[in-house]
């Protein structure tokens, strides 16, 4: 099946496996109390951790200090590259950093449009990705692009539509196509379910459940949606005015939550 | 899996619950407990309502926290201390190891109920012809009619969530099995489908824990019955 | 100073602290092929879109000795081109050229002349967008960056699209090239027939955007290529017509409406080179004949 289950499920070699990511006293201020400070987390081949708190907590910040996209005021993010070995991303150099944008990361990005080349077709979209990793034959291309397309259940008749022809769900939909379409390792999403119909909401979201699974992908997933939380991530790190109050494994945080930040957070939602 | 292994080692564990949002309240919930369960044994936890039990079971599963003590639970060779076991680690030793059925169902909307069911033994890298079969037997036996197999259960009644959630629970021959009240809205038939499910885990080795409101069910099944106050 | 210039200017116009500072971008861009360098560009006496960077790169490189042949679209004849030509005779007092064999100087607009060019020539491209990541890539600072970085799979971005919607590469002029392997560069909107021209070209090629105030460079011998897909290899244009006037059937050409019916005939774009072959005695078969003979 996948790497993630053997990596997850193995016993005997458990110390043995490195972080993918490692997080180290990393800040990144723009005003006190307005960005993050003190972060230090690893995170594991095939896991999936979840960043929650209230709007304005530092979350994206977050998030794009560990994706290479803001360079921190202080601190390191280490990062083990099938490419460059382990690297530490803010200590080398640019064009590796966006090396790995294109490659072995995704970056799913809240809007649509950030994300999105919304002036060439789906299928340009897609196949993008694949073209700025060495790809040249249309043919293959254009296949690749069709087999996404399927798996992100958008019809591969709208292959040749502009993502601005498209619903909300179904550009957010394209995002997730045009950044799995390179076989990334690990997969940075901004509030994806954000701004959707709550309907809308559920499909993107079992979707996105079945394809970490079935590819074992190791994700960070920044969200204010709980549920969201709960169904998606295996770990959780909950933030507060840019600091990490809680952290463990989901279910714990949202069931027995122990910081008084936390508590108030979890009673706050409506129980299903 | 020998007999007469332990399976479960439970020692000096302290809960308490803080409700920081109000007024900081404070109560203690666990005191002390310890309890052993090897495998092939079935352990049925009672005592009144709010006593704890249902704490307890989470707290093996590693859903809540623990103050103090050590929560060890055997994952092949080793014995492994939940108390401080790192997350990925708990979730490893819950996909094969430590099965736990809840009070009620968790549904994911737009999942059908064989995959529900399925799920976690494909999970486990079983080919999905097999966890199939496997699902699908288990719905029959729990008397869930076929024409439900490939609808999400969110609109089910509570006896057909409850019976989705054991066949969910028992699709993966879990070593360790924790029951939370899985008959507490079931008919005797389906009661009696559950008690043979919890004799045949027994028989292949499981250690089991489980609460039941049930005397039938409780007579069926239990090798010893503790008070969550004695323990 | 030449005294055959026009009193009040210097010679060819701009005064020699902007010739300098335009020969050091030229120089900068020679040495890094491909690669677009900012200068302050300077108003000349001609509105901007009418090859203004051009002419500011001729100005700067032109001496006294050179005569400068100007084409627009292949043709010496067109009002851009005449008015550019005069400009330099008027002040710079440089002899002029329709020759291509003859010219020292060459600029252009839209072509590169069928004959090939030599090693003592220069040919000065009027560019109007310079930037060729610029349809996909709106954000200066981030074009820079994939110049920088060498990442250029957002172009072929541009010949997906085409062959998606037509089936094949439909892009035919302004067809982006990357230069001696490192820099996406857009050729300007010269036909993509001329592409392979550019490449390994003995005479060095310049190129002017006057409006975005960039240079930048082919150094003579230097490779040039043009994008493509592997199952879409590049193609130049082609006819089945030859030229009605001097019968070329490997020049670039142009389809001349001839009558009030829509009668069309096609001729070379190239004027200089038709009537080269002319002189050489070669001939074509008008079109009122062909339409006999069919
Ligand atoms: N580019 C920026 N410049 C200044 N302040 C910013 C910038 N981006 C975010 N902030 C501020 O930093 C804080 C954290 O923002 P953000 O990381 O976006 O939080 P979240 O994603 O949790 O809502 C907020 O107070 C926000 O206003
Ligand atoms: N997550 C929680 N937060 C706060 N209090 C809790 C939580 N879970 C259980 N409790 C409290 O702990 C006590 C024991 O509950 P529980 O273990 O469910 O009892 P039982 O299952 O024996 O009925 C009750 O007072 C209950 O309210
Ligand atoms: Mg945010
Ligand atoms: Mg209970
Ligand atoms: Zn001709």
């Amino acid at each position: 099946m996948n790497n993630a289950v053997e990596l997850l499920t193995s016993t005997s070699e458990w110390q043995d496996i490195a972080p993918l990511l490692s997080v180290r006293e990393l800040n990144k201020f723009y005003a006190p109390g307005k960005g993050c400070g003190d972060i230090n987390f690893d995170l594991y081949p095939g896991e999936v951790l979840g960043i929650v708190g209230e709007s304005g907590s530092g979350k994206s910040t977050l998030l794009s200090c560990l994706s290479a996209r803001l360079t921190p005021d202080s601190g390191q993010v280490l990062y083990n590259s099938e490419q460059f070995g382990e690297m530490d991303l803010y200590a080398g150099e640019e064009s590796q950093r966006r090396v790995l944008m294109r490659s072995e990361w995704g970056i799913v990005h809240q809007h649509a449009r950030d994300g999105l080349r919304m002036n060439v077709s789906a299928g340009a979209n897609i196949g993008e990705r694949l073209m700025a990793v060495g790809e040249r034959h249309y043919g293959d291309i254009r296949a690749k692009a069709e087999e996404w397309l399927t798996a992100v259940e958008i019809d591969t008749g709208r292959i040749d539509d502009r993502p601005s022809q498209f619903s909300g769900g179904m550009q957010q939909r394209l995002q997730i196509a045009r950044n799995l379409v390179t076989h990334p390792k690990l997969i940075f999403m901004d509030e994806p379910t954000g701004g959707l119909d709550v309907s809308v909401q559920a499909k993107l979201l079992d979707l996105l459940r079945n394809l970490v699974s079935r590819l074992g992908l190791s994700v960070i997933i920044v969200t204010h949606d709980l549920a969201v939380a709960r169904l998606l991530a295996h770990r959780l790190i909950v933030m507060r005015r840019g600091a990490v109050v809680e952290t463990g494994l989901t279910d714990q945080v949202l069931d027995d939550p122990q910081h008084p930040y936390t508590q108030l957070l979890v009673s706050s939602i409506l129980q299903n | 899996m020998t007999a007469n292994q332990l399976m479960i080692d439970v020692s000096g564990v302290e809960k308490a619950f803080t409700l920081h949002n109000q007024g900081g309240a404070s109560f203690g919930v666990l005191d002390n407990a310890s309890l052993q369960v090897q495998a092939g044994e079935c352990v049925v936890l009672h005592g009144q309502s709010g006593a704890g039990k249902s704490t307890f079971l989470k707290a093996l599963y590693a859903n809540y926290s623990v103050d103090s003590g050590a929560i060890r639970l055997r994952d092949g060779e080793q014995m492994v201390d939940i108390t401080s076991a790192l997350p990925r680690r708990i979730i490893a030793l819950r996909r094969q190891t430590l099965g736990y059925v809840s009070q009620f169902l968790r549904v994911i909307p737009r999942v059908s109920t064989l995959e529900v069911v399925m799920q976690p033994l494909l999970d486990l890298g079983v080919d999905a012809a097999r966890c199939e079969a496997k699902a699908k037997d288990l719905l029959q036996r729990l008397n869930v009619p076929e024409r439900l197999w490939s609808l999400a259960p969110g609109t089910f009644s509570g006896g057909e969530q409850q019976r989705v959630n054991i066949a969910r629970g028992f699709i993966v021959d879990y070593p360790v099995l924790l029951l939370d009240e899985p008959t507490a809205s079931l008919d005797a038939t389906n009661r009696k489908v559950v008690v043979e499910l919890i004799r045949e885990a027994k028989a292949r080795g499981a250690a089991i824990v489980g609460i039941f409101h049930d005397e039938d069910v409780r007579e069926a099944v239990a090798d010893r019955l503790v008070d969550i106050k004695a323990i | 100073m030449s005294a055959a210039t026009a009193i009040g200017y210097n010679f060819a116009y701009l005064d020699e602290q902007s010739k300098r500072m335009i020969r050091r971008a030229i120089l900068k861009g020679v040495a890094i092929p491909g690669y677009q360098v900012p200068f302050g560009g300077r108003e000349m006496p001609l509105p901007h879109g009418w090859g203004t960077g051009g002419m500011q790169v001729t100005a700067s490189v032109i001496g006294e000795a050179d005569k400068l042949k100007v084409i627009d679209q292949g043709a010496d004849d067109t009002t851009n081109a005449v008015s550019i030509r005069r400009f330099f005779a008027h002040t710079a007092g440089v002899e002029t050229t329709e020759l291509t064999a003859e010219a020292t100087l060459i600029q252009t607009r839209h072509r590169i002349p069928e004959r090939p060019l030599q090693a003592d020539q220069i040919l000065i491209y009027q560019v109007p967008i310079p930037e060729p990541l610029r349809f996909i890539e709106p954000r200066e600072s981030e074009t820079r960056k994939m110049h920088a970085l060498s990442e250029y799979g957002a172009m072929q971005v541009k010949l997906y699209e085409d062959v998606a919607r037509f089936g094949h590469i439909a892009t035919s002029y302004d067809y982006p090239v990357m230069v001696n392997n490192r820099y996406m560069m857009d050729p300007s909107p010269i036909p993509k027939f001329d592409n392979p021209k550019m490449s390994m070209m003995p005479a060095l090629q310049l190129f002017g955007a006057g409006f975005e105030k960039r240079i930048y460079a082919v150094p003579p011998f230097t490779q040039v290529e043009s994008l493509d897909f592997d199952d879409h290899p590049f193609e130049v244009q082609s006819w089945e017509d030859a030229c009605s006037i001097c019968g070329s059937d490997h020049s670039f050409l142009d389809e001349v409406i001839i009558d009030d019916n829509g009668s069309k005939m096609f001729v070379c774009s190239d004027t200089d080179y038709c009537r080269e072959r002319v002189t050489e005695g070669f001939v074509g078969e008008a079109p009122a004949q062909l339409e006999t003979e069919q």
